[in-house]
């Protein structure tokens, strides 16, 4: 067991934790956020997908206990009460059916959208579809996920 | 009305999983709960000679290990299939027995032979690998094509030569002499390649045992909640019903996969009798791979017979359906009832003859995936089609017109009846749509890139509302296919519909809304869906077979008929007028021609209040139907997929994909859009990128996502949609079903179109860039760069 203490949606958590305890199951399973999902076992599918100190990351592929002194974001934290302007497109564009990939779509769009603002380029269609390549959706058939990130990325 | 019918209204339940606030199985957590891991077969094909399990009960955390013995001591029946099937011959199908927990033999990688309950899962899966089970190993047969010989290994002792049964339709006489007498024939031998479903959420459940009550809760994450209390209370002797519930609460997609009543969930609700703990277990993907039942896997030869004029005069097809280790739930109808009665296409064919023996082979069991049955029959068809016409040099459009059914109903050769469509015009439309007459020109500029383009289309028909309850009875089904709706009008006014379906993404929460919202005139906001416990709504059949909106919407349209019925009589009382003059729109009864109205909230406590109603009526406002349709639903469309394939690689790229459907009615076409987008991705998977293979020894080679390919973004194109509109004369609502059409149309509409690129047929799915580039080599076609 190993002590790890972290920020969480901004608030403080402190955990004794086996060594082996990933990110996905920490944020299920001690704190019992679970909105972060697990759908693989081999960090393809993307549905675990939060943000560690500002950078998306698969939380199935991390160990809670190297995130000491990190800040991370999930799903539950992306907004104050309101929705996030990406939560809002992914209703307003049909982009989810059965939700369970949705977390982390909306995670890796938050991320992208960053990302490309960051560095003052466009975000195409073509890019989007490529920068979703970690993220598995087996409802939608991708079309409206497009759209409500690309929506989202207008009202970023 | 906004929010009524054909409103493209925002779903009401989207809030809670944008929000990260879905309520999946895994997701809940109950007192006293203990984990589940099961111990399972290394091999394919093994008797199990022994289970020494004295390490793992001294590990950490252990609470017991548990195994078939036990499980078949205590009573727990065996797993049924649904649908019995009769061989040609008469004889009755060969059905292997199937325990939850394997006994004597194991019969594919992953069979489950004991469990390990423990505190924690971390300490049940380790337990797990702890328990040391001795197997004698044997040869397994593995080969769908093969599995019938002589000289293959038998699945189960007693069923010679691995025949489940043979069966047939049609008649054989009349289209062998319809082939002999065609001026063409075109054959085609091809393969429906194994899939498996991967809804994103894997399977998962909790038992709970109350012994105070000897009453048992199963969470699970099911299509159909009320089929599974049924099931696991008949035939698995689990509990009788009132002392068995079952909840799925939010379901994370299913495709067929989540119909079936796996041995997890049987095992899970005895373990938590026997420990008197609350018993969780959640597959990892691994386990979804090896476990979840598969889909497809068919192994066909045909042939088809034109005229002179490019008319089909006969076909006949010969079918090998595997369906794995054991018959699964829907495993004997899909290569039957939901395939071979498809075998007419959109084409009037007046012969026609099918057989398809369905076999064991060492492989997990083979079910109903999203189509089930129909995409292995439009495959067929749409691929033998083109091919014809690329042999007789017609038109591959042309020659379907040639042969389109124009008159309904229309009795084909194999059982079914279809009662509505309008081939034409959705071909015209999918056609303009995807500007057909632009594509010589386009085709000349990718050549001058050195790429090969291709069109290929799909004309689908599909039966769907699953089912005729006499039909679905007298074709060898287990259950009645009818679906169950109550509307309850709340003294407040608002609105709980209750149904026998159960969504796992279609947006139920908000179109079954719609139909109250249109009828009555009142917001969504104000009704509410009540779905997936069976302590909440009496009796469902679940949803799969595009089957919610047909029938059971249906059923929620004639409870809903009835609730109006009652609130005239109420607004006619207090009013005093006339119940042929009452008027509901808008959120109120109105007296036509009259200032008189009530308030839709102040009949709804009239009714409650009973202060004033019609002599002899009862309180309360709350109606409930069954409706069993009288036929199936046939929703029909054209797709068309125009590809590019670059020759040096063999990488296929889909530059556009237009889906024309006629669904009849739409509801909501926003989400029928969804549904079809979701669905032709599947169907572009199937055709180019996913395959479940097995080696020669039975051992899973696609187990992960590594393995598997599953379609990403940048695998696929944003769609262009189209909407036809031939109403099912069927139901009240003239709903056709949408769930299924893009996973039927899409695989043949690109197949075709690399064929159309690539110049040969020699093609098989999924079509690789290394099996279209060998193509392309096997063709020794100039390379259009050069």
């Amino acid at each position: 067991m190993t002590n790890v203490s972290m920020t969480v949606n901004g608030k403080a958590v402190s955990r004794d934790i086996p060594d082996t305890t990933l990110l996905s199951d920490f944020l299920r399973e001690e704190l019992r956020l679970t909105g972060t999902h697990v759908g693989c076992d081999t960090s393809q599918c993307g549905a675990c997908v939060v943000h560690v100190d500002g950078k998306a990351v698969k939380a199935c592929t991390a160990l809670a206990v190297s995130l000491e002194g990190a800040a991370v974001t999930t799903i539950e934290g992306i907004a104050n009460g309101g929705l996030h302007p990406m939560q809002t497109a992914f209703n307003d564009h049909h982009g989810l059916q059965c939700g369970f990939c949705t977390p982390g779509m909306i995670m890796a769009g938050i991320d992208i959208v960053n990302r490309y603002k960051a560095q003052g380029r466009s975000l195409s269609e073509e890019a989007i579809r490529d920068e979703l390549e970690g993220n598995i959706c087996r409802c939608t058939g991708y079309h409206n996920i497009v759209k409500a990130i690309e929506d989202a990325a207008a009202k970023m | 009305m906004s929010d009524g019918i054909g409103a493209r209204v925002k779903r009401k339940e989207d809030k809670r999983f944008i929000t990260g606030k879905g309520k999946y199985t895994d997701d809940i957590r109950m007192e006293n709960q203990a984990y589940a891991a099961f111990v399972r077969s290394p091999h394919a094909h093994a008797k199990v000679t022994g289970i020494d399990a004295s390490a793992a009960e001294a590990m950490d955390g252990v609470i017991a290990v548990l195994n078939g013995a036990q499980l078949t001591g205590d009573g727990i029946g065996n797993i049924i299939t649904g649908w019995a099937i009769t061989s040609k011959d008469g004889s009755p199908m060969n059905i292997g027995a199937w325990s939850a927990l394997a006994t004597e033999k194991v019969r594919y990688v992953g069979d489950a032979v004991a469990v390990v309950i423990a505190e924690t899962q971390a300490q049940a899966r380790l337990a797990a690998e702890a328990v040391d089970v001795d197997y004698e190993e044997l040869a397994p047969s593995v080969s769908t094509a093969k599995t019938l010989q002589d000289n293959q290994p038998l699945v189960h002792d007693e069923i010679a030569n691995n025949l489940c049964f043979d069966w047939e339709i049609g008649d054989e006489a009349k289209t062998d002499a319809a082939l002999s007498g065609a001026a063409h024939i075109t054959e085609i031998e091809l393969t429906n390649n194994r899939l498996s479903p991967n809804a994103m959420e894997p399977r998962a459940a909790i038992a709970v045992f109350d012994s105070a009550e000897d009453h048992y809760t199963l969470y699970t994450t099911s299509q159909n909640p009320h089929v599974a209390r049924l099931v696991l209370s008949a035939f698995y002797n689990v509990a009788p019903e009132h002392k068995l519930r079952v909840i799925a609460p939010d379901v994370g997609g299913g495709f067929g996969s989540k119909i079936y009543i796996y041995p997890e969930e049987i095992t899970c609700l005895w373990a938590s009798m026997k420990t008197g703990r609350s018993v969780k277990w959640t597959a990892d993907r691994s386990e979804a791979f090896m476990t979840d039942a598969h889909g497809r896997d068919h192994v066909t030869k045909a042939r088809m017979g034109f005229d002179d004029t490019g008319k089909i005069v006969g076909f006949k097809v010969d079918t090998i359906a595997n369906i794995g280790a054991y018959a699964s739930l829907f495993a004997t109808a899909t290569p039957t009832y939901l395939y071979g009665t498809l075998l007419s296409g959109q084409y009037d064919i007046p012969a026609i003859y099918g057989n398809v023996k369905a076999v064991y082979t060492n492989t997990v069991p083979v079910d109903a995936y999203r189509g089930a049955g129909r995409p292995e029959a439009t495959y067929l068809i749409e691929r033998i089609v083109e091919k014809a016409a690329r042999e007789m040099g017609r038109d591959v459009a042309d020659l379907r017109r040639t042969n389109f059914i124009r008159a309904f109903p229309y009795q084909t050769q194999v059982l079914l009846a279809y009662d509505s469509g309008d081939f034409d015009t959705v071909l015209d439309m999918a056609q303009k749509a995807a500007d057909v007459a632009g594509f010589p020109a386009r085709k000349a500029e990718a050549a001058s890139r050195g790429k090969l383009r291709g069109l290929g289309y799909s004309c689908f028909i599909e039966a769907c509302g699953l089912a005729p309850s006499a039909a679905a009875g007298s074709l060898g089904a287990g259950v009645g296919l009818w679906e169950s709706a109550e509307v309850r009008v709340n003294p407040v006014g608002t609105i709980e519909i209750l149904t026998g379906t159960h969504s796992h993404g279609q947006g139920h929460e908000t179109t079954f809304c719609q139909l109250a919202s249109d009828r009555f005139g009142i917001p969504v906001e104000n009704v509410s869906i009540v779905h997936g416990d069976t302590d909440k709504v009496q009796f469902g059949m679940g949803t799969y077979g595009s089957r919610s909106g047909p029938v059971g919407m249906s059923a929620v349209m004639k409870a809903l008929d009835k609730v109006e019925a009652k609130v005239k009589k109420i607004v006619a009382h207090s009013l005093e007028a006339s119940e042929d003059d009452i008027v509901i729109e808008g959120g109120e009864a109105k007296v036509a021609g009259t200032d008189k109205k009530m308030a839709w909230h102040e009949i709804g406590l009239a009714a409650y209040m009973a202060h004033n109603l019609p002599e002899g009526m009862e309180p309360g406002l709350k109606e409930t139907s069954f409706f069993d349709p009288v036929n199936f639903s046939f929703p029909s469309g054209t797709f068309i997929c125009e590809v590019e394939v670059d020759p040096e690689t063999g990488v296929t790229q889909i530059v556009q994909f237009v889906a024309a459907d006629d669904f009849g009615t739409i509801i909501n076409p926003m989400i029928v859009e969804g549904q079809v987008h979701g669905g032709v991705t599947q169907g572009i998977g199937q055709a180019l990128l996913e395959g479940v293979v097995y080696d020669d020894e039975g051992q899973l080679l696609t187990g992960s996502y590594m393995d598997y390919t599953m379609p990403r973004a940048d695998d696929v194109p944003s769609y262009v949609i189209g909407h036809g509109c031939t109403p099912s004369p069927n139901n009240p609502l003239g709903l056709k079903g949408c769930g299924e059409a893009g996973a039927i149309g899409a695989p043949p509409a690109v197949i075709n179109a690399i064929v159309d690129a690539i110049g040969t047929e020699n093609i098989e799915m999924p079509a690789t860039p290394q099996r279209v580039w060998a193509a392309i080599q096997a063709t020794q076609m100039p390379v259009a760069a050069e």
